[in-house]
């Protein structure tokens, strides 16, 4: 039961038209004149914004359906032919991608809109809202793809525009570093799950190498195969999402603009691992011991985010870690087999974390590229709409309920009791009472107590209106998204995982009403004690904390990245220096010289018979037409 | 009798191989090969003669344009090759010296 719908393929055609019209734009302009910020604010904003009204329509179309058969499908053209692989660039739309389709493009434009205010007097204002549209293109192919291939062209494509968009400010070496980082962690993933599409491929490719042929055959896959082809697509996941032991480059990130950042960690990029893994869910779901893994090493990274996350001091690397944990959850969630919780907690943290990096973006604009929390205070009546805005989005990752956070984050600890996870659980509900406590620190340390640097506050205002517009519709969304996955024991219908359930292979764990409770009272219970503690410490004030011991520890984030410098990237420079000064000099280029020399020794030894004058070329004619007329009269018997 | 004749046209075509090796200057060389080019066509003509054929004829009518075009040419250079050093001597035109 399939449709054909050839309005998908505009919807990752239109943000990529917009970056290619937008590149040439400003190619053609950077030397002359220069085009208007508002044409460019309107090139860049029409391709997110008809993507998004698309996705909507093609949301209605699949609702028209009955549930069993919402697969719309379009073949835009063949891409390659090998052998018996035929591969063509295909959408599908069914339940899960429309689900990210309409957060992606409905996120994507607010930021885009955001951005006007924010980079506005920026250099290349064009060349940002280029690569910008370019990303939100890619992610949309990664959706949108109806195979793991066509999804592979978007995985890349992501990648690049992260790398360019995180050293966008490319003056500072610091900030390409970061790019360089997120760069090749990502592609340290990618081998991963480039190595887990041709296992897959190997296994049960032949009959087709769509979600659909795949989920049909994926019985056939036999199980240790099946394990190995989840667990290296798991390391594609934790690249791209940023888990242990890849998380390293997301917390360097922050080195872009703030809305990259949102970008970033909201809409784009990062949830591509879980989308990914919820989208071979019919693999998983027979690979019982790979999503363990999966679960334990999303618990671990949502510990280590939190751990991270409150010993920081940049109010956008507090954002960064908990968007690590975060994401640590989604992982769990896909992990113990919730997967619709996984994908909702995807979705509601969309919304309150590109709210909580705008309204960090907006604060930071005010205090003229101010970062570190120290220096803030007090802001709560110099920017009303960020505060409000931001607490919203702080009461939703702290999961107080009834935002949005709270349900998604609740649903992914439910499942996990109920599954016999108790382990996760436990952590899981740790990581909650953490992730109250530093999200409040950053409330109230940035905009309650007093000023703590008089000057900037003095100067700080209100962001324009074309800034705190999103923020107050993201605002809306972190406030209300919880509701559309209601559980049972609220009065709801659980709406987005019934919606989900044709494009996933779950069972929902039916536990009963006291482990429901549990679940929520453990949550309620860890968000209470958090904000308390938050409260205690920061409320009035406070001063710049000196870190000693653990914290010291914890604020140099365990010392994992001089870890891996030490470890990896020291003995691969050492490495590459040892072959470039012995292996390429003689083992690589000496055969080549020796070749070379011996071409010059002959063309010296050959020199001397070239004397330049005619007679003598005469004789050698004369000569060689005499052993030439000898040779032939002989071979012909003459 | 058809011996003498390619005899006569070795002997000749021999004297001209020995002038374009042996003398120094370019007209005398350029002399030289148009009487090789005289002595093949006398191969030519006696080669028709004994078979009979009108083949060798045309050929040597051929060989007669392309010489008189060669002529021209040539001497066009050998002009131009005075014009460059003043002088005719081979020796000095040796720029292709290894």
């Amino acid at each position: 039961m399939e449709g054909n719908l050839s309005t998908l393929g505009y919807i990752p055609l239109l943000p990529l038209a917009g970056a290619l019209v937008l590149g040439l734009m400003h190619l053609a302009t950077c030397r002359g004149r220069r085009i208007s910020e508002r044409i460019y604010a309107l090139v860049g904003c029409i391709g997110p914004i008809l993507s998004f009204l698309l996705a909507v329509n093609v949301f209605f179309a699949l609702q028209a359906l009955p549930a069993q058969s919402r697969f719309l499908s379009h073949q835009a053209f063949t891409w390659f032919s090998v052998g018996e692989l035929t591969v063509s660039m295909g959408f599908l739309a069914d339940p899960l991608s429309v689900l990210m389709l309409l957060f992606v493009t409905f996120v994507g434009s607010l930021i885009h809109v955001y951005s006007i205010g924010y980079m506005a007097g920026d250099p290349a204002f064009g060349k940002f809202f280029s690569y910008l549209n370019l990303f939100l293109g890619s992610m949309l192919i990664l959706v949108l793809g109806d195979g793991p291939l066509v999804m592979f062209v978007g995985w890349e494509g992501v990648g690049l525009c992260s790398y360019l968009l995180i050293s966008y400010y490319s003056e500072d070496r610091g900030n390409v570093v970061a790019g360089n980082k997120a760069f090749i962690v990502n592609r340290i993933g990618d081998f991963g799950f480039v190595l887990g599409m041709a296992f897959l491929f190997w296994g049960i490719g032949a009959e087709g190498f769509d979600y659909l042929s795949l989920k049909a055959n994926a019985h056939l896959l036999a199980p240790t195969l099946g394990i190995t082809v989840c667990l290296l697509l798991f390391i594609g996941a934790t690249g791209k999402s940023a888990q242990i032991p890849l998380y390293v480059w997301l917390p360097d990130a922050m080195a872009g603009p703030t809305p990259v950042s949102a970008l970033i960690h909201a809409a784009t990029m990062v949830t591509a691992g879980v989308y990914m893994v919820a989208r071979f869910s019919f693999l998983y779901a027979q690979a019982e011991v790979a999503g363990l893994v999966v679960a334990w090493i999303g618990i671990m990274t949502a510990l280590l985010g939190a751990i991270f996350g409150m010993f920081q001091n940049d109010i956008k690397k507090i954002l960064a870690y908990s968007t690590v944990s975060q994401l640590g959850y989604m992982f769990a969630g896909v992990g113990v087999a919730a997967y619709s919780a996984g994908i909702f907690h995807v979705f509601t943290h969309a919304f309150f974390k590109a709210l909580l990096f705008l309204g960090a973006g907006s604060v930071i604009l005010a205090l003229h590229h101010r970062q570190d929390i120290w220096q803030m205070g007090g802001l709560k009546n110099k920017l009303p709409i960020t505060y409000w805005t931001m607490l919203v989005g702080a009461l939703a990752l702290a999961g107080c309920p009834p935002f949005a956070g709270f349900f998604s984050k609740d649903e992914i600890l439910y499942s996990a009791l109920a599954g016999g996870h108790t382990g996760i659980w436990a952590i899981g509900v740790l990581v909650a009472g953490m992730t109250a406590y530093y999200s409040f620190r950053l409330i109230f340390v940035v905009f309650h107590g007093q000023p703590r640097d008089r000057e900037a506050y003095d100067h700080a205002h209100e962001s324009p209106k074309v800034m705190t517009l999103p923020l107050i519709v993201l605002a809306v969304g972190a406030l209300f998204a919880g509701f559309l996955n209601l559980p049972a024991i609220f009065g709801g219908h659980l709406q987005v995982s019934h919606w989900l359930a044709p494009s996933l292979t779950e069972v929902h764990p039916h536990g009963s009403i006291a482990t429901e409770v549990l679940a929520i009272g453990g949550s309620v219970l860890a968000f209470v004690i958090g904000i308390s503690i938050a409260y205690r410490r920061f409320a009035t004030g406070g001063e710049q904390p000196v870190f000693t011991g653990f914290r010291k520890f914890a604020h140099h984030k365990f010392y994992v990245d001089e870890l891996y410098d030490t470890v990896l990237v020291r003995p691969y420079r050492f490495l590459g220096q040892a072959v470039e000064r012995v292996v390429e000099p003689f083992v690589t280029d000496g055969p080549v010289r020796a070749v070379a020399w011996l071409y010059r020794m002959a063309g010296l030894a050959f020199k001397v018979i070239q004397v330049g004058y005619v007679r003598v070329y005469a004789i050698y004619m004369v000569i060689g037409l005499s052993v030439m007329s000898l040779v032939l009269s002989q071979s012909l018997n003459f | 009798m058809i011996e003498h004749y390619l005899s006569l046209s070795i002997l000749l075509f021999c004297l001209g191989v020995l002038g374009v090796i042996s003398r120094r200057n370019v007209f005398v060389v350029f002399m030289s090969i148009e009487l090789m080019l005289n002595a093949a066509n006398l191969g030519f003509v006696t080669v028709a003669r004994l078979h009979q054929s009108m083949d060798g004829h045309v050929l040597a009518l051929m060989v007669m344009a392309v010489a008189a075009a060669e002529a021209a040419l040539a001497l066009a250079v050998v002009i131009l090759l005075h014009k460059h050093k003043g002088n005719l001597d081979t020796n000095i035109f040796s720029l292709l010296k290894g």
